[in-house]
């Protein structure tokens, strides 16, 4: 037999376990055109749904009329808030405990708002009938600036909440705030700013942008009057979350409810939240007893469903005048938009803001948010990012950079003397975090010593010398980030969402012949989850990743899960993957230890066997075994081979990294080029390198389009400005970088199998690395510190404000 | 993003065409390429009732250079135009401004007639044409005739053309041996419109100048041309910042807009310089 | 509205169908013909995830009306695949290098690619990033359809030598 003489190396690589670049198994189908995104699903006499949108950022609705677009031959029905209020859905519960209205009820809060439902045959006619719903508005004064929303005599925006001075986390102090939200210690923080040898101080502003996966938002409504279920297909990067939702809202019983998460074409959070156009697709269903499809165009994409950021962070930042931090402060104002829809662990009205202290060993930290309303769009969500971690990582980031101007000390050298050392692990943060494990040092100076960074630091001298002599307009900046992520949300004794525990779930099935199916709570949105669970669990019990089939999204047939987002996929539902197969390997080693007629404690694992210690020869196959727990009567044993885990983590996981870009600048134009884009990833247990290294080359290039120029803008009047890819930056191959990866192993030391995630480091990181090649560049002429995005304008405002115009 | 409903038409030959914009009056629209009219009719900022596409009027497709001039057809598009050798040789700013434009989908179906008909400030084309001093041919119910490019061009979408009028072919003369030229463009990544264009030719004692989505219209400064070609750069940038009026918009304010469209004018002066014989 | 008649081959298939003349041709393609492959991403010809090949032209179909395209020859990324079944050369090599994560702009990307190298069989690295900047991606920043495109051209150019 082949198997007796092949080596355990050669077994264990043909099980194309963890550590594997194993070819993804998704793509024999997406490469061919045979993916079943939401708008692919078709359905015998499905209806068409289309939103009449508020042209008008603030305004009140004094009448609506429907009658020429009902008469609309084609056209079913045209739902309005009155249509939902018996129902009680005109308004819905949001992730962060305030309500959001369906409908516009009364009056609209942002441009774009949802007003009318428009009911059709096709989609055709259904945009011919929202040109024709008549909405008069009574326009009333906008406020985008969340500052102004907070002055005295700002308009009032909520009226459904007039006379409430308690919101869902605390006081609110104004009709416009949400909440205020504290943590560390601010006295101790103030005591030390006040009697610090250098205090840096800076309002750091990460702006208002968008997820914008490829594939919109959209669902398919059908509900079977005959059996009474309810089934929902749509872009839900939390299906079991929306099925309680939907239940809760509706007052369906859950078990009528079934939520599918086909393929979904990228989510970036995008995806997380429960929008307008599903409740009403929903209700249209219910009223229609037909499927009913919604799907947005990008324009709604980009002016409604789920923006990202819009933190102004104010900070200081303390530290002897050798260079050790001794204390950070910051106060930060979020705008939140008309509704607080932000998807954060109820506990977490800021997310994880509080990891801000970043990759620093600082000693005393305070942190405040405040919370408002604007005319904007409702949202915040976590942007390939765990909760509002972005924000921090660039926060601290800068901050680290500012005070090294500050002191005149190289950035690097700064950061290195403040990192958090490998024996301070578990480390306890200021701000309430137990970081699980991390190497930095390591890692920054495999980084420093990758790039040649004195070499680069030398050439960029020469060229600033050129550049004074008058032989060059362009300046080379180095940009540095170390990041420290906070993911794998999370323990539920802290970490819920619309009160479900942040748990998540893996059920495996061995078959009699040994191949098998995985279903998880989680669903994938380009992560490659079939193929990487499948290698977990090929290493965990021994058979072939090839013949596992994984399954996930459909909440009939999955265990309960909380979902993709928050990179939480791997740390959680990874583990759970882990758990659930060493339960089934628990089991395999008695039925082998049966066959092998020997004790269950004489029998180890070897790769995709169990054999007699001692005595390898004598063995028994993963697939032998398997065959025997379903035709033998095992003393003790119940036939069959299956286990499901629903795992609750310990602790969040802890992934950081080291960055560091060269970037040139066009002192004159603005415009810049990318030299160079190296990343080290530490993310522990690597799956398979070849998915990670893709996440990174994905999630580094969504951050050069944040930082480089993409942006939500609104003008004074609460028009959104950038609603199509002409205005909305989304670089094309042409302008993206090229990246080099690299990485450093440290496991996490409470995960099964040691791995921490990865999908959302890369933004998180690479953010703060371009924004800070960009400062850097500058900062032999004053620059302190300058608002992203970097677009070209602001470059060139920049070096205009800094007199290099001549 | 869908569009309203609309009556279509593919006319062979150009009188047809003529015939049906003068049964319809201001519903008719003709297309070519589409791709900045479809935009609007599925945003419904265009409301037309009947849609005149040129596809199938073969004679709109030549390119031919004869007679010391390049006579292009009206629906010949930015990748015909990138791939024509004969075009390349003696007119080779064409292929360097059509490169620039949108990217490759675009440019397969984007025509060169459609891009200086429809008098989007933003296109690339107009501000190129009145560089080189093309002549576009119109046909229409009263016949045929000819409008240079620098009359063209009015206002935002306002130009010469009459609305039964059909822009048919572009004639360019050639340029003399060894003139220099260079086509300059800063954008914010492929697709976009121009923050600033430039087209620049120099050579035996002449010069012409032209500047793209720095006014309603394309630019083009007699003054400019008549100081580059006394070798007067500093003069001819002066011309032409004086000229151009830009707008703020989300690629920046009207400051900014300027400064780049100075120092991108100088670096296509010095790579027109450089080129010329 | 009026409805015409709209005669199309499809990926080496005669096929027709009514249409209003408005009706763009990626709904025709998704809807009326169960084509799904092509998708919608930005319906401003921005995203290229709608891109078909049109008469020997790579163009974006949500910016194409079907009374435009009747009459036309239309390859789509169903009509890639080899005649057995199997991927074809592109498809396999994106496969190869990870040249798609999330799968919404790969029909559009192959599409694109195929046409690519039908007109230069021979790129270089700047000349796919040149030639693949209408088709936009979310999930690989383009490092890994870059290196796919490159590996495919090899791969045509061997087995045209092969062939030869």
């Amino acid at each position: 037999m082949k198997d007796d003489v092949a080596t355990p190396e050669d077994r264990s690589a043909s099980l194309k376990g963890m550590g594997s670049s194993r070819k993804r198994v998704e793509d024999v189908r997406f490469t061919q055109g045979k993916g079943n995104y939401v708008d692919d699903i078709r359905m015998d006499g499905m209806l068409f749904g289309d939103f009449v949108r508020s042209p008008y950022a603030h305004a009140r609705i004094t009448r609506i009329d429907a009658e020429a677009a009902k008469a609309v031959p084609g056209v079913i029905a045209v739902l309005t808030a009155a249509d939902l209020e018996p129902l009680g859905l005109h308004w819905m519960p949001t992730l962060a405990g305030d309500k959001q209205m369906v409908l516009a009820d009364g009056k609209v809060l942002y441009q774009g708002q949802e007003v009318a439902f428009v009911v059709a045959e096709d989609r055709y006619i259904a945009a011919d009938a929202v040109e024709l719903v008549e909405v008069e508005y009574e326009e009333l004064p906008v406020v985008v600036d969340p500052f102004k929303a907070l002055e005295p005599d700002a308009p009032v925006l909520r009226e459904d909440l007039e006379g409430q001075t308690e919101g869902a986390h605390g006081p609110r102090r104004h009709h416009n705030h949400i909440f205020t939200w504290e943590q560390g210690d601010k006295d101790a923080t103030e005591a030390v700013l006040s009697e610090a040898d250098v205090v840096a101080e800076e309002m750091v502003y990460y702006h208002r942008t968008h997820p914008c996966p490829l594939e919109t938002c959209g669902c398919v409504a059908s509900m079977d009057k005959v059996t009474g279920k309810l089934t929902v297909w749509g872009t839900f990067q939390a299906p079991h979350a929306v099925r309680t939702v939907v239940s809760l809202i509706s007052g369906i019983a859950e078990h009528n409810i079934r939520i599918i998460s086909p393929d979904i074409g990228g989510g970036f959070g995008n995806k997380v939240g429960v929008y307008p156009g599903y409740v009403c697709s929903v209700v249209a269903s219910i009223v229609t007893g037909k499927p009913v499809k919604w799907v947005e165009d990008r324009m709604d994409n980009l002016m409604t469903t789920a923006f990202a950021r819009d933190y102004w962070m104010q900070g200081k930042i303390a530290a002897t005048k050798e260079g050790r931090i001794t204390g950070l402060w910051c106060h930060t104002t979020a705008d939140h938009g008309g509704f607080d829809a932000c998807a954060d662990p109820t506990k977490f009205p800021a997310g994880f803001m509080n990891i801000c202290t970043g990759s620093y060993d600082i000693p005393v930290a305070y942190l405040a948010v405040d919370g408002v309303y604007t005319n904007k769009a409702p949202g915040g969500v976590a942007y390939r990012c765990s909760f509002r971690v972005t924000e921090a990582a660039y926060f601290i980031e800068r901050m680290v950079e500012v005070l090294a101007i500050k002191l005149g000390m190289d950035a690097a050298e700064l950061r290195r003397i403040n990192f958090i050392r490998a024996d301070q692990f578990p480390y306890q943060s200021a701000l309430g975090w137990e970081y699980d494990s991390g190497d930095y040092h390591t890692a920054w100076d495999k980084a420093l010593t990758a790039v040649n960074y004195d070499a680069l630091r030398a050439e960029q001298a020469q060229r600033l010398e050129d550049f004074k002599a008058g032989k060059t307009r362009r300046l080379i900046g180095i940009g540095l980030t170390h990041f420290t992520e906070i993911v794998g949300a999370g323990p539920v004794k802290n970490c819920d969402i619309l009160g479900l525990g942040m748990f998540d779930s893996c059920e495996i099935r061995i078959h009699p012949t040994g191949s098998a199916i995985a279903r998880l709570g989680t669903i994938s949105q380009g992560q490659g989850h079939a193929t990487t669970f499948a290698q977990i669990i090929a290493s965990e019990i021994g058979i072939p990743a090839d013949d596992i089939t994984l399954e996930e999204g459909d909440t009939d047939t999955a265990p309960y899960g909380l979902g993709t987002y928050g990179s939480r996929s791997t740390p959680v539902a990874g583990a759970a993957t882990a758990m659930a197969a060493r339960k089934i390997r628990a089991k395999a080693q008695m039925i082998a230890a049966y066959l092998l007629e020997v004790h269950d404690d004489d029998v180890e694992f070897d790769v995709d066997r169990f054999a007699v210690k001692g005595a390898p020869e004598r063995f028994k196959s993963m697939k032998e075994i398997a065959f025997a727990a379903y035709n033998q009567a095992i003393p003790g044993l119940e036939p069959g081979l299956e286990a499901v885990s629903y795992y609750d983590p310990p602790n969040m996981t802890y992934p950081f990294g080291a960055y560091i870009c060269v970037m040139e600048f066009d002192v004159d134009t603005g415009e810049h080029e990318v030299r160079q884009f190296y990343a080290l990833d530490d993310c522990g247990t690597r799956i398979n390198p070849m998915i990670i290294e893709g996440q990174v080359h994905g999630g580094a290039t969504e951050g050069y389009a944040i930082a480089m120029g993409q942006e939500i803008v609104y003008d004074e009047m609460g028009n959104v400005m950038t609603g199509t890819l002409m205005d909305f930056f989304l670089p094309t191959a042409w302008e993206t970088p090229h990246y080099t990866t690299d990485h450093t192993v440290t496991p996490s030391p409470h995960h099964p199998i040691g791995a921490k995630g990865v999908g959302e480091s890369p933004n998180v990181g690479s953010v703060p690395c371009f924004s800070n090649a960009v400062h850097d560049a500058f900062r032999p002429f004053g620059l302190t510190q300058s608002h992203m995005p970097h677009d070209h304008w602001r470059i060139w405002r920049i070096a205009n404000e800094l007199g290099l115009h001549g | 993003m869908i569009p309203a409903g609309f009556e279509y038409h593919r006319p062979t030959d150009i009188a047809s065409a003529i015939g049906i914009l003068q049964q319809h009056g201001d519903e008719a629209r003709v297309i070519a390429g589409g791709h900045s009219l479809i935009p609007m009719m599925k945003l419904r900022m265009a409301d037309l009732a009947h849609l005149v596409d040129l596809q199938a009027i073969d004679d709109l497709r030549d390119i031919e250079i004869a007679g010391g001039e390049a006579r292009i057809g009206a629906m010949v598009t930015q990748h015909e135009l990138i791939t024509h050798e004969g075009l390349a040789g003696v007119l080779p700013i064409l292929r360097e401004a059509a490169l620039q434009i949108a990217d490759p989908q675009v440019r397969y179906l984007g025509t060169v007639g459609g891009n200086v008909a429809n008098g989007d400030p933003g296109n690339d084309m107009p501000g190129l044409m009145q560089c080189v001093d093309a002549r576009f041919e119109l046909v229409g119910p009263e016949g045929t005739r000819e409008v240079a490019a620098r009359a063209f061009y009015e206002a935002a979408y306002f130009t010469a053309r009459g609305d039964e009028e059909i822009l048919t072919q572009i004639r360019i003369p050639l340029p003399v041996q060894g003139t220099g030229y260079a086509y300059e463009k800063q954008k914010r990544k492929i697709g976009d419109y121009a923050t600033a264009a430039t087209a620049v030719l120099i050579g035996n004692g002449t010069a012409s100048v032209a500047m793209t989505n720095l006014a309603d219209t394309p630019i083009w400064s007699e003054d400019a041309g008549t100081a580059l070609a006394g070798g007067d750069v500093e003069g001819a940038v002066a011309a032409m910042l004086g000229a151009i009026e830009p707008m703020a918009d989300n690629r920046g304010p009207a400051a900014f807009k300027k400064h780049v469209a100075g120092v991108l004018l100088r670096r296509a002066i010095e790579r027109a310089q450089q080129r010329a014989g | 509205m009026t409805k015409m008649h709209v005669k199309l081959n499809v990926n080496g298939r005669a096929v027709e169908g009514l249409a209003e003349p408005r009706t763009l041709l990626i709904h025709f393609l998704r809807e009326n013909l169960r084509i799904t492959g092509p998708h919608i991403g930005c319906e401003t010809s921005h995203c290229g995830a709608c891109t078909v090949d049109m008469d020997g032209r790579s163009v974006k179909s949500c910016t194409v009306f079907v009374a435009q395209a009747d009459g036309a020859e239309i390859t789509t990324v169903e009509g890639l695949v080899n005649e057995d079944g199997s991927l074809g050369v592109i498809q396999e090599m994106f496969r190869e290098h990870h040249g798609l994560q999330c799968g919404f702009c790969t029909p559009g990307m192959i599409t694109r690619a195929h046409r690519l190298l039908q007109e230069n069989p021979t790129p270089t690295e700047e000349e796919v990033r040149f030639g693949m900047a209408g088709n936009l991606c979310r999930c690989t920043g383009y490092q890994n359809i870059v290196k796919a495109i490159l590996a495919s051209a090899e791969m045509l150019n061997a087995q045209k030598e092969a062939a030869e």
